[in-house]
């Protein structure tokens, strides 16, 4: 599924040239359920965004379910995160006044391969996403009306609209109280164990990491840690 | 595509009911721009048209001869300064073998005076006429009768008032047989007494002025009420209205009355000469050249007044952009393009300027009504006026739009989703 070679990541700050990545090397399988660590500025966030399409390695190779992402241009990478990326954030980013439905219908709403779905199916499907989270009753709720834990089920509902063939996961848990963490967290195992659904997240907390199959480690740019699929 | 475009409208639409205060603040410089544009446009072509209408109003086929030189703008230089127009000319400019094409001559010889009725009295324009006047400028005589040959030819002491002239003198009195009395100008407050003979019909603001005038016999004029002799002796006149016969006379008539009155003054047919003859046409043109300029300088100032309704749209959007600088983030995230969000931020753009300049129309139609029924001017509303509202309003919507969303549609994903 996620198959990345020897990707290597320069940005250029000033006259001064910054590795983030020195050639990490990467295999998700589907259904996998894999958690990538590392201490600041080891280079996860950077992995996190070439795996999730929003920027491309400056070497290497990145096949996503056979197709050669690295070299895309800016709108096709925006039709990969669209039709096959769910995103969860840390800060959750919602929409500041948007109903939790409409949250949800955002990603349909940019779909342009063949015909978009019509409304009435966008609305059932976004409802379907929500109902899935535990969210059914809270559909006309705006983020000031729903806790911490509640924008991060919509954020997942969002994710899973467009049924994307993996759900990113960037320190899911990072802005959440305990119990809400562990709700969020249930919900994932939840959709991994249910639907197969592969997840890659990013974290910190090694309690977190310790419900994934696999810990990735991550240090000075590379995979330094990557073992089989551990078992449950 | 079509159901494309509606999405996003209704998104641009939701994104400004959401904010409701600003999208007001931003909608209030259209409007004002726009309301000013078609306000002083409309403003500046009804006093146009009022100007143009007044000139129109007394007949295209007349020309006036005046003497001295008539200069671009100078169409109400003092007539009559220079007295070189006799009464003499007039009677030669009358004759069909000297100037065929001419259906009418009507001379004047016109100044201001003080005129007092009782404890009434108004700065008339007291105008010497003969009967030919009364056709010349389509006049009707309402009360009483109009100046007649033998008044003329007697010097008859009475006087016909304008519609204004005789209620701003007698109220609502009836003039007719009432006795005013006018101040002989340099006579050390000399006076002449004058019998109202007749009342004229009132013609209406924009065609002529000749409500408030006061209307006596031409000798009467030039003897008994102002100095209207030259040095030789000879009654002078202030102006020569000539009617063409018809509308395509009227340059014919003009040439024949320059060669006459330079044969007459004795001026080579190639010179100058000591007097003027106007067509209406050289009139309107003139009073249009001014006029287009007044029309011209009110558009530039509501135009001005547009572009700042523009920079600031352009200013709102920018803070827009910057404060859903995460928005865009997570939109392009789950998979808007650049040319998405371009579309959304300038659609919002164009929302905004077209209902500033939906309602900018409105309120500039208001002002125009209400200045045109205050009656401090006519204010004309051309279709024209709104069409150059509109579209000037959609396109600087446009135009400071593009730059707010083409930076919206530039952030980076990765930086504007971080960005706190």
């Amino acid at each position: 599924m996620i198959e990345i070679r020897e990707i290597s990541k320069v940005y250029q700050m000033g006259e001064i040239e910054v590795h983030a990545l020195r050639g990490a090397s990467l295999n998700v399988a589907p259904g996998d359920w894999v958690a990538i660590t590392g201490p600041s500025g080891s280079g996860k966030s950077t992995l996190m965004h070439i795996i999730g399409c929003l920027d491309t390695p400056t070497a290497g190779s990145y096949r996503l379910n056979g197709l050669e992402v690295s070299g895309l241009n800016d709108n096709q990478l925006a039709a990969v995160r669209n039709g096959q990326i769910g995103f969860v954030f840390q800060t959750f980013n919602l929409l500041p006044r948007a109903t939790a439905l409409d949250q949800v219908k955002l990603p349909m709403q940019y779909h342009r391969d063949g015909a978009r779905l019509p409304r009435v199916e966008r609305v059932r499907r976004a409802r379907e996403a929500l109902e899935l989270v535990g969210l059914g009753d809270r559909l006309r709720h705006r983020p000031t009306e729903l806790s911490g834990g509640q924008q991060q089920r919509v954020a997942i509902a969002r994710a899973l609209a467009q049924q994307p063939s993996i759900l990113l996961a960037d320190e899911p848990t990072g802005n959440l109280d305990s119990k809400s963490g562990a709700e969020v967290m249930e919900i994932l195992r939840n959709l991994h164990h249910e639907r197969g659904l592969t997840v890659v997240m990013v974290t910190h907390d090694p309690n977190v990491a310790a419900q994934a199959q696999r810990i990735i480690h991550i240090q000075d740019g590379l995979v330094v840690d990557e073992p089989e699929k551990a078992t449950l | 595509m079509i159901t494309d475009t509606l999405e996003s409208l209704q998104s641009a639409l939701e994104g400004l009911i959401a904010n409701k205060m600003r999208a007001g603040l931003t909608m209030l410089g259209v409007v004002i721009g726009v309301a000013a544009v078609i306000a002083l446009l409309s403003i500046g072509q009804g006093v146009q048209e009022s100007i143009t209408g007044s000139i129109t109003g007394a007949g295209s086929n007349l020309l006036f001869v005046a003497p001295g030189s008539f200069e671009m703008g100078g169409v109400e230089s003092p007539s009559g300064s220079a007295a070189s127009m006799t009464y003499a000319d007039a009677l030669a400019i009358a004759d069909p073998r000297n100037v065929p094409d001419a259906a009418l001559v009507a001379p004047e010889f016109g100044m201001n005076t003080q005129v007092i009725f009782g404890s009434a009295n108004l700065n008339g324009k007291v105008t010497g006429v003969t009967p030919t006047y009364q056709s010349a400028f389509s006049l009707e005589v309402a009360h009483g009768r109009f100046i007649s040959d033998s008044d003329v030819n007697s010097r008859s002491a009475v006087a016909v008032l304008g519609s204004q002239a005789a209620r701003d003198l007698f109220g609502g009195f009836d003039p007719l047989g009432q006795r005013i009395k006018l101040s002989i100008p340099g006579a050390g407050g000399g006076r002449v007494s004058l019998t109202v003979v007749g009342v004229l019909a009132p013609k209406g603001g924009s065609r002529g002025n000749t409500d408030d005038i006061i209307l006596v016999p031409i000798t009467t004029a030039q003897t008994r009420i102002f100095a209207g002799r030259n040095a030789l002796g000879e009654p002078i006149v202030t102006t020569v209205n000539v009617e063409a016969a018809s509308e395509d006379r009227v340059d014919a008539v003009a040439n024949q009355i320059t060669a006459l009155l330079l044969r007459r003054h004795g001026f080579g047919p190639d010179e100058e000469g000591d007097f003027s003859v106007v067509t209406q046409a050289d009139l309107l043109a003139t009073v249009q050249q001014v006029t287009n300029i007044l029309v011209v300088f009110l558009g530039a100032i509501a135009a001005i007044s547009l572009l700042v309704g523009g920079i600031g749209i352009m200013n709102i959007m920018l803070v827009s952009v910057t404060e859903r600088t995460r928005e865009i983030g997570l939109r392009k995230a789950v998979g808007a393009r650049k040319s998405d969000i371009l579309v959304q931020f300038l659609l919002e753009a164009i929302v905004l300027s077209v209902i500033g300049g939906a309602i900018g129309i409105a309120v500039g139609v208001g002002i125009a009504k209400l200045v045109d029924a205050s009656g401090v001017t006519q204010a004309v509303v051309s279709s024209q006026a709104i069409h150059l509202a509109v579209s000037f309003s959609v396109a600087v919507g446009l135009f400071f739009g593009i730059y707010p969303a083409n930076r919206a549609a530039s952030l980076n994903p990765i930086e504007a989703l971080r960005y706190e």
